[in-house]
């Protein structure tokens, strides 16, 4: 069993859980994902690892109330335990060699596009990051990214903190303003995504997007996750879940993404009431 | 006095009409009465033919004897000298391909019934309290078992049986492979399994869950840090195949695995499950293998109209003859002679027809089955809002990527000799993940005949 070590709330809808799992712990790199159950009769669910801390054996995942299971995770506290966790699942971002990258995160993709920054950080790399959420209450990891990168940019939807605008506004100004990036990293909504890539095929910016498409085992057998890249269909869990920002086939993607909405939607409402049940 | 009837004794199953509409098992199995009265049909010929198509040679006519004397403990015993999961092979072995097909009594008439009988034997031990077993006597050596399939588990028990410290680690969260993962509940009960399982803790196996070797663990740190003297690989051939036509990527399309995964592992044929899955109203399955009935008949369970559409005709169907049978009673429509070329979606990227065209079969080609060749201006659209795609599987590259020095082949199998020894000093390999996608009964044997092998090669080991 996988304990949860700590729990933290980020905001209303994203929850930081930091769980005992150290033999994933001894092997976590960023860009890497981890598959989880909550219970016995839990689905399977994806998330990339947030962070790792190879002396205590603990993986930390930030994840988004979207569906059922993240709702019912919501729902368990410091000393409950997970039924399955198994990983470091996914290949580890590649950083080897780049002199100066700009990270762009989403909304929770932030959780996910913060280690990579922070492993950027370390090796000597220097790192502009601009960050999105949609309002001011939905900001998660602020400092932390601040304290990782030479430039940073808060952008929001409404203009409730930081700038108002997209990501994408303030890579364009950075970019303008000449600064020149070996390399784009971005995480986030998949239409965040397709958006930044299309920006630096502009500017010709190699460009990196990570993908978590819908995975039920995540070592290549079901094949749910898969998708188009350069005109090939990879497997997000084995290829990637890293690609060519510039190359891949993002429509169809956020149309596969789409697949269960109306149940996820569903089975979402169907938990919130039952926990609502409970706490009448 | 053998029982001379030309017929075996029918296999009671579910009505055809009714457990179309459920995931319970179709087979019900023999009564004792049937058992007997068909064991009674086994001439106990001298030079055994059906021991030689047997791919692990069970001792047949042996074990068909005690059951024909209701000593049906003693005819268990015979059959677990050379079988580890009894249960499972007398439900999803080809027998008519293999023990039954050599049966002398096949000659004028129908084969005894070795699978039924098997299936039965096992049952009726598993239905009994077992006797505690008492873990063997350890030997001190360690051995590590990659992947809880048939050949992972066949591997394990043998191992055990010997005195050996056997650790499985299982990618999954549960157990038992294709056996849980791919092969339905209708076909093989999951509670069938998880016994098996159980019977192998009871030698002092374990099991660990959630590990994925060559990502969680490597091989390397089996062999060197963790102490294992010798490795065996079965992880089987998971990665599913795809047809390169467009519009595969549409929603509603789905590899075999992936639709099999939903229902079984994930228990999507449970109605208070939690886990999505389209309900399609017309489903085509394409492929014509025992996991493109499966398929069928799981998405017929679901209430769709289901065809399974094939590029060869109904004699080169490579499921088993049973399944195709079970299939068309349960109201599955064959369309064969039949080649998809394209998936067609709506507006919205839902797969809502797919364009295919009709074949002939033209000449033998290499594995001398005659090849089927396009019809001209034979193009028409079959209406479905689903696409199963059950075109095979190859092995998975997890482990090849993480293990140097482990020759494979060009499609992606391990290179193992015939006693699983592979390129690299203490490992062994067996199963799907040295043959391709193959039978259970073969991957089972593999895992023995390695399990032997390792044994050996522990003990003259320096």
């Amino acid at each position: 069993m996988y304990e949860i070590i700590r729990k933290k709330t980020l905001n209303p809808f994203v929850v930081l859980m930091e769980i005992n799992a150290p033999l994933v712990a001894k092997k976590a790199e960023p860009g890497q994902f981890i598959i989880l159950r909550t219970d016995e009769n839990g689905e399977r669910i994806p998330l990339t690892i947030a962070d790792y801390n190879r002396e205590s054996g603990t993986i930390t995942i930030i994840f988004q109330k979207v569906g059922a299971t993240t709702e019912k995770l919501a729902h368990m506290e410091e000393g409950d335990s997970l039924a399955d966790f198994v990983g470091p699942l996914g290949n580890p971002t590649a950083t080897e060699g780049r002199k100066k990258v700009a990270v762009i995160g989403g909304g929770v993709g932030c959780a996910i596009a913060y280690p990579v920054a922070k492993k950027f950080f370390e090796q000597g790399t220097e790192v502009h990051s601009i960050i999105g959420f949609r309002n001011s209450e939905l900001i998660i990891l602020e400092e932390e990214f601040a304290k990782v990168s030479s430039k940073m940019k808060l952008m929001t939807d409404d203009g409730s903190r930081g700038e108002k605008g997209l990501v994408t506004d303030a890579l364009k100004s950075f970019i303008e303003s000449g600064e020149k990036y070996d390399e784009v990293i971005t995480i986030g909504p998949m239409i965040m995504m397709k958006f930044v890539c299309k920006l630096t095929k502009e500017y010709g910016i190699k460009t990196i997007a990570s993908m978590s498409p819908i995975m039920i085992d995540g070592t290549g057998m079901c094949g749910g996750c898969r998708l188009t890249v350069g005109g090939e269909t990879k497997f997000a869990c084995i290829d990637g879940p890293e690609f060519d920002g510039h190359k891949i086939d993002f429509d169809e993607v956020i149309a596969r993404c789409g697949t269960y909405c109306e149940f996820e939607r569903h089975a979402r409402e169907e938990t919130c009431n039952l926990f609502a049940k409970e706490v009448k | 006095m053998p029982n001379m009837s030309l017929k075996k004794n029918p296999m009671p199953e579910q009505e055809p009409q009714i457990r179309n509409k459920n995931f319970e098992e179709v087979a019900l199995g023999y009564t004792e009465e049937q058992a007997i009265d068909e064991a009674k049909r086994c001439l106990n010929c001298k030079n055994k033919p059906c021991t030689g198509g047997c791919p692990v040679h069970i001792h047949i006519p042996a074990f068909i004897q005690k059951v024909a004397e209701g000593e049906f403990e003693e005819a268990y015993s015979i059959i677990t000298e050379a079988s580890s999961l009894p249960a499972v092979c007398g439900r999803v072995c080809p027998q008519e391909s293999q023990c039954e097909q050599k049966c002398v009594r096949g000659i004028k008439g129908e084969p005894v019934a070795i699978g039924r009988l098997e299936r039965y034997v096992a049952d009726r031990h598993n239905a009994v309290e077992r006797k505690k077993t008492e873990p063997p006597k350890n030997n001190g050596h360690k051995v590590a078992v990659i992947g809880s399939g048939p050949s992972g588990l066949a591997c394990a028990g043998d191992l055990a049986k010997r005195g050996y410290s056997v650790t499985i680690f299982e990618a999954l969260h549960l157990a038992g492979g294709v056996l849980v993962y791919g092969i339905p509940e209708f076909r093989l009960p999951k509670s069938i399994v998880a016994s098996e399982i159980e019977g192998l803790k009871a030698l002092g196996v374990k099991i660990e869950t959630n590990t994925v070797i060559g990502k969680t663990i490597s091989i390397d740190e089996l062999q060197n840090d963790y102490g294992y003297e010798a490795v065996f690989i079965g992880s089987g051939a998971g990665l599913p195949k795809f047809m390169n036509i467009p519009g595969e990527n549409l929603k509603g399309v789905y590899s075999a695995n992936e639709f099999l995964t939903r229902i079984n592992l994930m228990k999507a044929y449970k109605d208070d499950s939690t886990t999505p899955i389209q309900r399609a109203q017309r489903v085509a399955v394409v492929g014509g293998g025992n996991v493109a009935m499966d398929a069928a008949r799981c998405a017929k369970r679901f209430g769709a109209e289901v065809y399974v559409v094939y590029r060869r005709s109904m004699d080169e169907l490579p499921a088993r003859r049973e399944e195709v049978e079970h299939a068309k009673e349960e109201g599955i429509i064959f369309k064969t002679l039949t080649n998809p070329v394209a998936i067609i979606g709506d507006e919205k990227r839902n797969a809502c027809g797919m364009t295919c065209v009709e074949m002939e079969l033209g000449e033998p080609d290499a594995t001398g089955r005659r090849r089927p060749v396009e019809k001209a201006n034979s193009e028409f659209t079959l209406d479905v809002d689903c696409v199963i795609m059950a075109l095979g599987t190859s092995p998975n590259p997890l482990i090849k990527a993480t293990t140097e020095g482990l020759q494979t082949q060009k499609w992606g199998g391990i290179v193992a000799d015939e006693n699983g020894k592979t390129s690299r000093e203490g490992i062994f390999a067996g199963g799907d993940a040295v043959t391709g996608a193959a039978t259970v009964i073969l991957a089972m044997g593999a895992g023995k005949t390695a399990a032997a092998a390792i044994d050996d090669y522990i003990k003259n080991k320096k």
